[in-house]
């Protein structure tokens, strides 16, 4: 102490360091400790969001330059080659979809006479990935669409070929999703030969995902298309998760090792699109 | 006076714009748990250089916009961050006329504080981390530091009434 009081002479000291410091900790815990329980701090978040935004937008700039200058300096006959791939892509895809029309009617019958709740048709909209990294901790993204569009909390993000991950913090004009490889992530599944349900869990490996809960005797093998229940309510029913790739049985063991491979590519894609899915049951009891 | 502070305030803001541009950028899967922590290494430089401008009111605000882009819970690298830099700046005199390689090892140091404390916050918070890939970047960031250090020191005499 005497030491210190010393040293107040020294014109290099900083005065009130500790006390600055002090302060500072305590503020830092208090907002630690709010954002974790309360989610309170969602209006701070957004309003340092929006000053990140455009430091954002400097780190994506040069890759969407990139992927700017790719598109358009190929070959002419290179695009007619695509041009051809995707009219031919168009082609097997509307006739998928005739069928899926058929296909929906005849299901709204179906349920109809079962007297079930009919399923609506989900809203999508495409957002941009931005070429931004977050945590590097985490398997995280950041899109290019945030809370000005209407995503929220828990949102839904799919692709053409299956689910990506949700929406963990909508800003406002990017939103954070977590991808469904986070080792944090689980989401309800069940498989689709047999609506066997269980959970997906994220291993922290990109191509990845776990099946922890399924018992030996399980009825599940490797090239089952698991896709999402909607048994959790963030993600709706019906879309493509992952196929499994193997399962392997170990008598002394209570549970089955079952690993899947997302169905998306999820280091691989660009575009995602957002789902807005009909409002969940809860509604429709209180309605009863 | 407002004019010098501002001279003195544009190098420091300009790096640290940087330094978050380098923290978001993205890198392969491989490599990217060995990202250095730039913008905790570009706080204890300028603690240590400007201790009087750049001190822990900062480096917490710093730590705040990290924590919004890293998405972490708000005020953990905020935390880490003005603890280190109250560190720096009560020993930024001794740290001044440390040889390069010795300073090198205070930055390790600090920089292995600072990841423990993000560790720990976690810990309390009842985050899943992976255990080895957290301490990568305090490797590559005390490898990277003397070359920072020079080339920082070149930005801080170089630019307009810098002292």
């Amino acid at each position: 102490m005497v030491a210190s009081r010393g040293k107040n002479r020294n014109p290099a000291r900083i005065p009130a360091l500790g006390l600055r410091l002090l302060v500072l900790i305590m503020i830092s815990m208090v907002l630690m400790y709010l954002d974790h329980r309360e989610k309170h701090l969602d209006a701070v978040r957004k309003g340092i969001g929006a000053a990140v935004y455009p430091v954002q937008l400097i780190v994506d700039a040069p890759f969407r330059l990139w992927s700017w200058l790719a598109e358009s300096t190929v070959s002419r006959n290179e695009l007619q080659l695509e041009v051809d791939r995707l009219n031919a892509e168009r082609l097997l895809t509307n006739a998928r979809l005739q069928r899926l029309t058929a296909l929906e009617a005849e299901n709204a019958r179906l349920r109809a006479l079962l007297d079930a709740r009919a399923r609506v048709r989900d809203e999508v909209r495409v957002a941009e990935i931005m070429a931004v990294d977050a945590n590097p901790y985490e398997h995280n993204l950041i899109i290019d669409i945030g809370s000005r569009d209407g995503v929220f909390d828990g949102q839904a993000i799919v692709s053409a070929d299956g689910v990506v991950g949700q929406v963990i913090k909508a800003g406002l004009k990017t939103a954070q999703a977590v991808l469904i490889s986070d080792a944090d992530h689980a989401l309800p599944v069940e498989v689709n030969r047999n609506g066997l349900r269980t959970i997906a869990v994220g291993t922290g490996e990109i191509d990845r995902l776990d099946l922890p809960f399924l018992p030996n005797n399980a009825d599940i093998r490797a090239g089952d298309l698991l896709v999402t229940s909607g048994l959790g309510g963030a993600f709706p029913a019906g879309y493509p998760v992952a196929t499994v790739d193997a399962v392997t049985r170990i008598p002394q063991e209570p549970f089955a090792n079952v690993t899947a491979k997302p169905a998306a590519a999820l280091d691989q894609v660009r575009e995602v699109m957002l789902v807005w899915s009909p409002p969940p049951i809860v509604k429709e009891q209180n309605d009863e | 006076m407002s004019r010098e502070s501002a001279s003195r305030r544009l190098p420091v803001i300009g790096t640290l714009l940087v330094g978050l541009m380098l923290s978001i950028m993205p890198l392969p899967e491989t490599i990217a748990p060995f990202r250095p922590d730039w913008l905790a290494l570009l706080t204890i430089f300028w603690a240590m250089q400007l201790p009087r401008t750049w001190s822990v009111g900062s480096a917490w605000i710093v730590g705040l916009i990290l924590d919004v882009s890293y998405g972490t819970l708000l005020g953990q690298h905020a935390l880490a961050l003005c603890v280190i830099v109250s560190i720096t700046v009560r020993f930024h005199l001794l740290m001044r006329v440390f040889p390069l390689l010795q300073l090198s090892a205070t930055v390790f140091a600090l920089l292995a504080l600072y990841q423990f404390l993000l560790f720990w916050i976690n810990g309390v918070a009842n985050i899943a981390a992976p255990l080895v890939t957290y301490w990568a970047p305090v490797v590559t960031g005390t490898l990277i530091w003397p070359f920072l250090h020079i080339f920082l020191t070149g930005v801080r005499y170089r630019a307009p009434a810098g002292g």
